[in-house]
C-alpha cells in the first residue's frame, strides 16, 4: 500500500496465482474428464487437456440422466422455494414490525427459532410429516375430542412436498425485519396521513424499497434450493417424474460394484449439467449474492 | 426496536403472518415435537399405539460403539475440515487485500466452489481422488497402492476433508475479505508509518481485528460440516469404508430410512439438535461481542 517490498510482492502473486489454480482446477479436471472418450478419460494419469468427445458425452449424459425432465424439476423446485420464501418471509416481518399486538414477539421468536435447526437434523420426523401434511391438525382434533376426520394429504412425490419444507424456515423473514426497522418512521407516517392503509403501504412504499434485499435473497435462495439433496432424496420415490438434478448424480457414480466399467466421463459430464445453473447464477448475479451471503447470516 | 408509526387492523396482522406460522407449525414444530416423542417411546412390533420406553433409545444409542464411532469421526471431521478451510481461506483473504494488481479476478473466483451442491463437489472429488483413474491416482504408479479411498478408512476420511473444506473456503473467504475491508485504512497506515511490515501488520493488526468474524465463522464451518457433509458422505464413500467416514447424519438417514428403525433415528436426531443448538448459542454470544468490537 505505502511501502515497496518487492520480494513481498512477488510472494503475494505467486501465492494467489497458486491459490488460483489450486481451487479452480477441480472445475478444470471435470471439464476435461467430461471431454474425453471412455478409454481416455481412465488413463493414468490422466489427460490435463480437454478432448474432442465434450458434446457427443453431455447429449449420453443428458440422456442417462433424464436431464430434460430433472432440469426442469430442479427449476420449478428452486423457482418455487424462492418465490415462496420472498413472499412468505415480507408478509411475516411485515406483520411483525408494523403491527401491535401481544403476540408479536413470541411469534417472532417461535419464528426465528428455526433457525437453529436445519432440516437435514429433522429429516426423520419431517418425512413423517410430509407423509400426510394434516396429520399435525388431525391429531389435536383428536385430543379434544372432536370427531372430525381430515382427509389425508399426502406431499411424498409432489413438487408442494419437496417445495413447502424447505420454505418453512426464518432466513428471509429475519432479513426483511432487519430491514424493515431500518426503514423511517416518517414514511409510515406520512403514508397513514395520506390516507393510506397497510396493504397500500407494504405494496407501493416498503416492497419497492427492499428491492436491494429481495434480489439477494432471491440469488441465495435459488442456489441454495436447486443444491437441496438430502430432503428430494427422501420425499421423492417417483424418480421418473419429481426426481431433482443432484439426486441424479448418485445414479451417475460408476463403479466397479454394479460390474459396469467406470463411465466418468458421462459422470463428469452430467455434474458439469447440475452444477451449471447455480454457478451461472453465482457469476452473473455475483454482487446480490455476496451480499445475500453477509446479510443471511447476521 | 420498536416502530412509532404502527397500523391498528389486527386481522390484517394476523392474515400477513400466518402463512409463516402455518408452515413453521407443520414442518418444524410438529416435526421436532415428535421427534421427543419417538424418542422416549417404541412401536410396537404388531401395531398399536407407541409405548413409553423412558431413556432406553437413548441407553440404546450410547452404549453403541458404532454410534460413539460416528460421534467421534463427525467432531474430528468438524474440526480438521474446519480448520483447514478456515486457515487457507485466512491467508488468502490477507493477501487479496493487499489490492495489488489483479486481485479483481481472485476475489471475483475464490468463491466459485462454494456455489457447487454437495453431491456435485463429492462427485468431483471422488473422480480426482479415485485410485485408478483421474487426477491422484498418478501416485499409485509411482507407489503402488499408496492411495486408495475404498479401501483405506485413513484415505476415505482425508478424502472427505478435502471436498468439504474446498467448498468452504470460497465462503470463508468472502467474509474474511468483508471483515478486513471494514478495517479503517487509518489504522493499517498509521501501522505502517510506526515501520511494521507487512506481514508484520497483518499478524498483529488486521488478523487480531477480524477475530470476531472468526469465531463467527467457527460455529458456521462446524454446523455446516454436521449438515451438510451429507451429500459429500452419499456421494464419495457411502459412510465406508467400515465405516470410516459414518458421520451422524448419514447415520441418522441410515438407521432411520435404512434401519426403519424411527425410534433409534430419533434419539439420535435429539442428541444432534442438542449439538446444534448449543453452537448456535455460542455463536449468538460471539455476534454480540462482534457488535461491541464494531
Amino acid at each position: 500500500m505505502i511501502e515497496r517490498s518487492p520480494l513481498l510482492d512477488l510472494f503475494t502473486h505467486l501465492l494467489l496465482l497458486a491459490s488460483f489454480v489450486a481451487l479452480l482446477i477441480p472445475f478444470w479436471i471435470v471439464f476435461v474428464a467430461a471431454s474425453h472418450d471412455f478409454h481416455t478419460v481412465n488413463q493414468v494419469p490422466m489427460p490435463l487437456w480437454p478432448g474432442s468427445s465434450f458434446f457427443e458425452n453431455m447429449a449420453v449424459a443428458w440422456e442417462r440422466g433424464n436431464f430434460g425432465r430433472v432440469m426442469l424439476n430442479s427449476f420449478i423446485v428452486a423457482g418455487g422455494v424462492t418465490l415462496g420464501k420472498i413472499v412468505i418471509a415480507a408478509l411475516s416481518a411485515f406483520s411483525i414490525v408494523y403491527f401491535k399486538y401481544r403476540l408479536r414477539m413470541v411469534l417472532f421468536w417461535l419464528i426465528f427459532i428455526t433457525l437453529m435447526l436445519p432440516l437435514e437434523v429433522r429429516i426423520v420426523p419431517t418425512y413423517a410429516v410430509a407423509a400426510d401434511a394434516l396429520r399435525p391438525f388431525q391429531s389435536m382434533i383428536d385430543l379434544f375430542g372432536i370427531g372430525i376426520n381430515l382427509p389425508e394429504w399426502n406431499l411424498l412425490n409432489s413438487y408442494s412436498g419437496l417445495i413447502l419444507p424447505l420454505v418453512a424456515t426464518a432466513t428471509g423473514t429475519f432479513l426483511y425485519r432487519q430491514f424493515f426497522l431500518t426503514v423511517p418512521d416518517e414514511l409510515a407516517e406520512a403514508a397513514k396521513m395520506d390516507g393510506a392503509g397497510a396493504i397500500r403501504f407494504f405494496l407501493e412504499i416498503l416492497l419497492p424499497l427492499s428491492r436491494t434485499n429481495m434480489a439477494a435473497l432471491a440469488t441465495i435462495m435459488f442456489v441454495w434450493s436447486w443444491n437441496q439433496y438430502l430432503w428430494p432424496l427422501l420425499v421423492v420415490t417417483d424418480q421418473q417424474n419429481f426426481a431433482t438434478a443432484t439426486m441424479q448424480l448418485q445414479k451417475l457414480i460408476p463403479g466397479p460394484l454394479f460390474g459396469e466399467p467406470p463411465v466418468w466421463n458421462i459422470a463428469m459430464a452430467a455434474n458439469l449439467i447440475v452444477l451449471a445453473p447455480p454457478v451461472l447464477v453465482t457469476i452473473v448475479l455475483q454482487r446480490w449474492f455476496v451480499r445475500g451471503l453477509m446479510v443471511t447470516e447476521k | 426496536m420498536e416502530k412509532r408509526a404502527t397500523f391498528s387492523n389486527l386481522w390484517l396482522a394476523a392474515a400477513f403472518i400466518a402463512p409463516q406460522m402455518l408452515l413453521v407449525f407443520v414442518f418444524f414444530y410438529w416435526p421436532t415435537g415428535e421427534a421427543l416423542y419417538w424418542a422416549v417411546t417404541l412401536e410396537p412390533p404388531f401395531g398399536g399405539s407407541n409405548e413409553w420406553v423412558g431413556w432406553l433409545n437413548f441407553e440404546t444409542v450410547f452404549s453403541d460403539p458404532k454410534y460413539w464411532n460416528s460421534v467421534r469421526i463427525s467432531i474430528a471431521f468438524a474440526s480438521l475440515a474446519t480448520m483447514l478451510s478456515l486457515v487457507i481461506a485466512a491467508m488468502l483473504a490477507l493477501f487479496v487485500d493487499r489490492r495489488l494488481p489483479g486481485h479483481q479476478l481472485y476475489k471475483f473466483t475464490f468463491f466459485l466452489p462454494y456455489a457447487l451442491a454437495a453431491p456435485s463437489v463429492g462427485l468431483a472429488f471422488r473422480f480426482i481422488f479415485s485410485p485408478d483413474a483421474g487426477f491422484v491416482s498418478a501416485i499409485n504408479r509411482v507407489w503402488p497402492n499408496l492411495w486408495n479411498p475404498a479401501l483405506d478408512g485413513w484415505d476415505a476420511f482425508l478424502l472427505i476433508i478435502f471436498a468439504q473444506s474446498w467448498k468452504m473456503v470460497g465462503y470463508n473467504f468472502i467474509f474474511f475479505l468483508a471483515a478486513l475491508q471494514s478495517i479503517p485504512r487509518s489504522v493499517t497506515e498509521a501501522g505502517a508509518m510506526d515501520g511494521a511490515s507487512v506481514l508484520r501488520r497483518m499478524w498483529d493488526i488486521q488478523l487480531p481485528l477480524i477475530a470476531p468474524t472468526l469465531f463467527f465463522l467457527i460455529v458456521i464451518n462446524i454446523t455446516d460440516s454436521f449438515v451438510d457433509s451429507f451429500g459429500i458422505v452419499d456421494v464419495t464413500t457411502s459412510g465406508g469404508p467400515a465405516r470410516a467416514t459414518d458421520l451422524m447424519v448419514y447415520k441418522i438417514y441410515f438407521d432411520g430410512f435404512e434401519g426403519k428403525d424411527y425410534s433409534l433415528a430419533a434419539a439420535q436426531s435429539i442428541v444432534l439438535m442438542l449439538l446444534i443448538i448449543a453452537l448456535t448459542f455460542i455463536q449468538f454470544r460471539f455476534i454480540e461481542r462482534r457488535i461491541h468490537y464494531s
